[in-house]
């Protein structure tokens, strides 16, 4: 598999949002039933990460950290691989090794994924870096989401990032959550992106469910970020529609905050509004459904067929 | 008695000590939303969910210890303590000393290891040794329902800050716990089985593998005695001394990695102080020097498993 890059065409944008909304939903389901280790989803979040990628070039970098699948699969990752990862399958991106918490796949351009909150944004300094002193073209984008912007990382990386003019993209993913924790019992401010410009960074706001608004103020920001070297910070509004790890009953949520949340679905929104101004009607939006569908259940057996990996896997790998 | 499970210890622990003593408090990521009858019992005041930061967590908890209150800190997962280090080591441990002792800090920071969850190695890394070597920190790592409870009431009482570990394995393992008021000394090591032959030194969950191995033993005739250190700082080297010049033979069983473990330190201090009641030497069974893989065989693989226990006991004592 290789990098997906994305054309005009917004029914890329939703045909890739269904395929992640299909993955997570039968991963979920492969969690609740069996052995299967659990993942944290990104249901509700598939505009943010969809809207994003869509506007990056081939040598782009990504960084993300535990709720990663969208990420992967709107990069282009295979998600047999993905599932086979999940489950520790030989097959997997990381050989198993990682399970769904660190997945990485260097041949996409997700360079590092840490699952320790906030270690993504320390780490996409130095790649930054990287990509400044060598001279390479592509931007690093850094996805965290709002719990991260608590951890002081988060404020050391954007402190550096600035004053060493890094060619980062920080993009937070502000779902409201931060594991069992509420967003609005954890910071006084409404969100994260005001916290830029104390560093001197430039900053935007944008709606996270809206995948076309998303894709084009992504598209400004990195353009920015190309023609200035500096970093950018990105707050994307959204909402964790699922719970933090499978299986989770979210019996903590509000109930009315959650059928809120649910009613501005990005998937059903931009459906409407694709099937509003002409471009898809409903016989062709159900076959993109299908089409996710069965895409997930050939990972399943692909992932369900891969071996565990050989005990000698142990040992392997822990020092170059 | 009555079967609880840890998590239930842990939370009599809390609710016991919070009653007896309106200076302790408990705070973390989540630790409201998950531990709701505490924050029914005891108010917001007390039960502190914080904001997603580790570092500032052990900071607080260790400036309110020096100053009149007694924090429990639940940090998670043992890698997450990686940013609350500098607060932990640095000022916990060491703010007592180089104050000449005007200051003391009873804190207690709970964190969860080991495999289990197949959630890899950056949840799962059997860190404690990290702590065993820093100076001013006393360290716990329960291997029993009754323990998690008596040592974590024991914890909250102590006046240092204590390190205690929840091996992920055990989480929702059943036992006996005694009614009423229950302590369990910091620094006390119990025998879990007594024998003549070796002696099978271990904590947390592979306490219970040695207690498989030291079945299959006496079925072939080789009697061994179970320590479970329970408290890795301070050691309570006279039980184990005591059961080594005993037995002659020891093998010292841990998941976490093995080179700079606690088990390098039990073989230590057999070795100064029991070298004359040696029959063979002293060996170790431990997890590899590698990062916990989320694999589902390779993490079991990563732990000692009862078959090596036995294997090595038999070689020691043939
Ligand atoms: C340093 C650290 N602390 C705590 C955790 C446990 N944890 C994993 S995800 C998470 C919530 C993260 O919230 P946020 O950054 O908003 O990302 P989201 O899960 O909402 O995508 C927590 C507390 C962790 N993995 N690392
Ligand atoms: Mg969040």
């Amino acid at each position: 598999m290789s990098v997906k890059l994305y054309d005009e065409r917004p029914e890329e944008l939703l045909q890739m949002m269904h395929l992640i909304r299909a993955y997570e939903e039968r991963a979920a389901a492969l969690q609740a039933g069996s052995g299967v280790p659990g993942t944290c989803t990104s249901v509700g979040q598939e505009a943010c990460a969809v809207g994003v990628i869509a506007a990056l070039g081939a040598d782009d970098l990504i960084l993300t950290n535990h709720r990663s699948a969208g990420h992967l699969l709107a990069r282009g990752a295979d998600p047999g691989r993905l599932l086979a990862e999940v489950m520790g399958r030989r097959d997997g991106y990381c050989k198993g090794k990682s399970g769904s918490l660190h997945i990485c796949a260097r041949e996409l351009g997700v360079v590092l994924t840490s699952t320790i909150v906030g270690g993504e944004l320390g780490l996409a300094c130095g790649v930054g870096l990287s990509q400044k002193m060598l001279h390479r073209a592509g931007v690093v984008v850094c996805f965290f989401g709002d719990g991260a912007a608590c951890e002081g990382r988060f404020h050391e990386s954007l402190n550096l990032a600035a004053v060493w003019g890094l060619p980062v993209l920080f993009v937070c993913e502000n779902n409201e959550w931060q594991a069992f924790v509420h967003r609005r019992e954890t910071t006084l401010a409404d969100g994260v992106v005001s916290w830029a410009a104390p560093f001197g960074m430039d900053s935007a706001t944008v709606d996270g469910n809206d995948v076309e608004a998303v894709r084009a103020v992504a598209m400004e920001a990195l353009d920015a970020v190309r023609s200035s070297g500096k970093p950018f910070l990105l707050e994307v509004r959204t909402y964790r529609l699922r719970g933090h790890f499978e299986p989770d009953d979210q019996a903590y949520v509000d109930a009315q905050e959650l059928a809120r949340a649910w009613s501005c679905d990005p998937l059903p929104r931009f459906e409407a509004r694709l099937r509003d101004c002409g471009r898809l009607d409903d016989d062709a939006i159900a076959g993109m459904k299908a089409a996710a569908k069965s895409r997930v259940e050939a990972a399943v057996a692909y992932a369900v067929d891969s071996p565990y990996p050989g005990m000698d896997e142990l040992v392997t790998d822990v020092y170059a | 008695m009555a079967q609880i499970t840890v998590q239930e210890a842990i939370d009599q622990a809390l609710a016991e000590e919070m009653t007896r003593d309106p200076r302790v408090l408990l705070m973390g990521e989540g630790v409201a939303t998950k531990r709701h009858a505490l924050v029914e019992a005891f108010g917001g005041e007390r039960v502190r969910n914080t904001p997603l930061a580790e570092g500032i967590i052990a900071g607080t908890a260790a400036g309110a210890a020096a100053t009149g209150l007694r924090p429990v800190a639940d940090l998670l997962f043992a890698p997450f303590l990686c940013y609350a280090m500098d607060e932990l080591v640095n000022s916990a441990g060491k703010l007592r000393y180089l104050s000449g002792g005007q200051f003391s800090f009873p804190l207690v920071a709970i964190a969860m290891t080991g495999a289990g969850w197949c959630v890899g190695a950056q949840h799962n890394h059997n860190i404690e040794a990290w702590f065993v070597h820093s100076p001013g920190l006393k360290v716990v790592m329960p291997g029993c329902v009754a323990d998690f409870k008596g040592l974590l009431k024991a914890a909250i009482r102590d006046d240092n800050p204590v390190l205690f570990f929840v091996d992920i394995g055990l989480v929702f393992a059943a036992g006996d716990v005694p009614e009423g008021e229950y302590l369990v000394p910091i620094g006390e090591a119990a025998v879990r089985r007594s024998g003549q032959d070796i002696s099978l030194i271990s904590y947390a969950k592979t306490v219970a593998v040695c207690e498989d191995a030291a079945r299959t033993l006496a079925e072939q005739g080789i009697s061994a005695e179970v320590i479970d250190l329970r408290t890795l700082k301070p050691l309570d080297e006279a039980s184990i001394l005591a059961s080594v010049r005993k037995t002659g033979r020891a093998v010292i069983v841990h998941e976490a990695s093995r080179t700079c473990g606690v088990g390098a330190e039990i073989a230590a201090i057999v070795a100064e102080k029991a070298f004359t009641a040696l029959k063979a030497p002293v060996l170790r069974l431990s997890g590899p020097d590698a990062p916990a893989p989320a694999s589902f065989p390779l993490e079991q693989a990563f732990v000692p498993q009862a078959a090596a226990v036995v294997d090595t006991a038999r070689r020691l004592c043939a």
